[in-house]
């Protein structure tokens, strides 16, 4: 997080965003607290988390929506504070659009320059560009109401992006969008933001939506950062239970440190965990189904047996792909899932059974971030 | 609600029938009554003497007529330029801002509207004989009754009025739109006028051509708070009636009645027209 963003010579580089020591107070509410945050210029960012996280108000703040109560914000490394949103070079692309209702798409996409003064015809001219980039060059007389949601969703794009601005601002952009339809602008945005080299800062409660989009995601909750990194940093080595449990699915098993390679179990069974906790602390074991192997009590193999547990089968779900299985370890269940193929042998409920892991697959967090 | 309805049978059918045109007698006979009598060529009311249309030619002679008419749009328009920049401003501020209190004053801008004319006459007319002491003795001036007393009055309870028709219009017009806006480079200024202002304009409109009804029609306040020279034509009308009924008065009332139809009418179709899908 801290870390001097380079560019690719290697210099020092001034951030796209950059959001130091920032609170939002709602009255006695505690929206975003101390978030510290770097956005480099050309990045496609996700802020992500449960609603009321404090991430719609990280990225209000940006807008210029809301102003912080505390710390500095700064947009290529101008103070922006308590700027309006008029006078800073963000656009937002709103959740659920906010097209204005009583003009055509293309008074719409023309309307930030406008703003600025531009010449009517060049505002024009511009704007119909722009929907031609969206692919909505026939549609420029219809009104919003007259256009599909994956439509109003590009002129909204449109509409922010006709404006050049330095960062675009995404708030839940295809949260009014059906699956199908989700799925194709996720890759539209994707291309389009690598088209136009700009910074997107967008905000989503998706974490598949953050994972497949993002080069970088900020984890959030309860106003909170609690992590920034790529979606390969935030699945392999989560900082505490909460990303761990929000970012795809584990199991998290409550242990204690033995020491800096070891961890016990409640159960008392000694694990190989390599960890940099002191003796004795509380953490829990952050397992994820797919990495878990599952077979006969006596076929543990040998360089498994530090990474391995014993239990019973009490359900087993067939999904095509894979099998997955809940495994009644002693004091809690565990979900393994396996590769299903033809050849593999399914356990059936009531089996006993042994599971095992590669030693570099669990991963331990401090035990904090409870309530996920 | 075509496709629910049920066919209904012998009795219950001829009784909702009969129900339904007795309801319309009501409400209509007197009014076409009015309308009939104010054709008679009979000085007596109620007696038909034959058509004529000389009573609307006294409506349009008669003096007292015209300048009692003067004063009434005279009053109206004032009173509803007044009350629609006021009462449109009151319904942005809460709507639109949360202060303390808000609740209250919302409560408070409802109470006009459900006072009792009498009351609200008596409140007014209080008011204006403490404000008529309080000048003359602190200025000096006397400030007596007028039409600008009766304009005042009107643009107390219209603004009630006005602000209950363009909050709904801007109750159903998202916040978003005017940050969108803002995004866009507006200035606060700019987004009133380019976003919420089109948008809400149906609203005002029609909020408008209420009080402009309201204030055409009242009787009871502005006999309260009317000065010398400040007679409306509705108060002309009940003068004219305590001193024996004429056809005139019929011809006023249909010139009357007919102009608050307009009225209600353009108000109506005016809070309907779409000023887009307001989301």
């Amino acid at each position: 997080m801290g870390e001097e963003m380079h560019d690719q010579a290697g210099g020092p580089m001034t951030a796209a965003v950059d959001i130091q020591g920032v609170t939002k107070r709602f009255g006695d509410v505690v929206a975003v607290d101390n978030v510290d945050l770097e956005i480099a210029d050309g990045e496609f960012f996700a802020m992500l988390g449960p609603s009321g996280c404090g991430k719609t108000t990280t990225l209000r703040m940006i807008a210029g929506l809301e102003f912080p109560t505390e710390g500095s914000l700064k947009i290529f490394g101008e103070e922006v504070g308590t700027l309006p949103p008029n006078l800073r070079p963000v656009n937002t692309v709103f959740q659920n659009y906010a097209l204005f209702p009583h003009m055509n798409v293309l008074d719409n996409v023309s309307f930030g320059l406008r703003m600025q003064g531009k010449d009517k015809r060049e505002s024009a001219h511009a704007a119909q560009e722009m929907l031609e980039l969206v692919q909505l060059g026939g549609m420029a007389k219809r009104k919003p109401d007259q256009l599909s949601g994956g439509q109003q969703q590009r002129v909204a794009l449109a509409r922010a992006l006709v404006n050049k601005p330095k960062v675009l601002l995404l708030d839940e952009p295809l949260g009014a969008l059906d699956l199908k339809l989700r799925q194709d602008m996720q890759n539209e945005l994707k291309s389009l933001q690598r088209e136009l080299g700009v910074s997107f800062v967008f905000v989503t409660h998706d974490q598949e939506e953050a994972l497949t989009m993002s080069d970088r995601i900020a984890v959030m909750h309860d106003g909170k950062l609690l992590q920034v990194g790529t979606a390969e940093e935030l699945y392999d080595q989560p900082v505490n239970r909460f990303v761990a449990d929000f970012i795809g699915q584990t199991n998290l098993i409550d242990a204690t440190v033995f020491d800096a390679d070891m961890i016990v179990l409640a159960n008392g069974t000694k694990i190989r965990a390599p960890n940099p906790y002191p003796a004795g602390d509380k953490v829990a074991m952050s397992l994820r189904p797919e990495s878990i192997s599952i077979g006969h009590v006596d076929e543990v193999p040998e360089e498994f047996r530090a990474t391995s547990l014993t239990g019973t089968v009490s359900d087993v779900i067939y999904l095509g792909h894979s099998h997955v299985y809940t495994v009644n370890v002693d004091w809690m269940p565990l979900e393994v899932r396996t590769n299903a193929t033809p050849t593999s042998i399914k356990h059936e409920p009531g089996s006993e059974v042994a599971i095992w892991w590669d030693r570099r697959s669990d991963w331990v967090v401090p035990d904090e971030g409870h309530g996920a | 609600m075509a496709g629910n309805a049920k066919q209904l049978k012998g009795n219950t059918r001829w009784a909702l029938g009969l129900n339904a045109t007795l309801v319309y007698v009501f409400f209509y006979a007197p009014i076409a009554l009015l309308i009939l009598f104010s054709f008679s060529d009979d000085p007596l009311v109620g007696r038909w003497g034959g058509f004529t249309l000389d009573w609307y030619r006294a409506f349009g002679e008669n003096e007292e007529v015209q300048s009692a008419l003067g004063v009434s749009i005279r009053v109206a328009i004032m009173s509803t330029v007044v009350s629609v920049v006021l009462g449109t401003m009151a319904a942005l501020a809460l709507e639109r801002y949360r202060f303390r209190g808000n609740k209250f004053f919302d409560a408070l801008l409802y109470l006009p509207v459900i006072i009792p004319d009498v009351t609200m006459a008596v409140m007014m007319l209080l008011f204006f004989t403490i404000a008529r002491n309080a000048a003359s003795t602190i200025f000096g001036v006397d400030v007596s009754k007028g039409v600008w007393s009766v304009t005042v009055s009107h643009i107390a309870f219209s603004i009630s009025f006005v602000s209950i028709v363009v909050r709904a219009r801007i109750a159903g017009m998202s916040e978003k739109l005017e940050e969108a806006a803002q995004d866009l480079y507006a200035s606060r200024w700019q987004a009133f006028r380019y976003v919420t202002l089109p948008l809400i304009l149906p609203g005002i409109i029609g909020g408008g051509l209420l009080a402009l009804t309201l204030s055409l029609d009242d009787v009871v306040i502005t006999q309260f708070v009317a000065g010398p020279g400040s007679t409306t034509l509705p108060v002309y009308v009940f003068g004219l009636i305590r001193r024996g009924v004429s056809p005139l008065i019929n011809a006023v009332s249909v010139v009357m009645l007919a102009a608050s139809v307009l009225l209600v009418l353009l108000s109506l179709v005016a809070q309907r027209a779409r000023g887009g899908d307001v989301t």
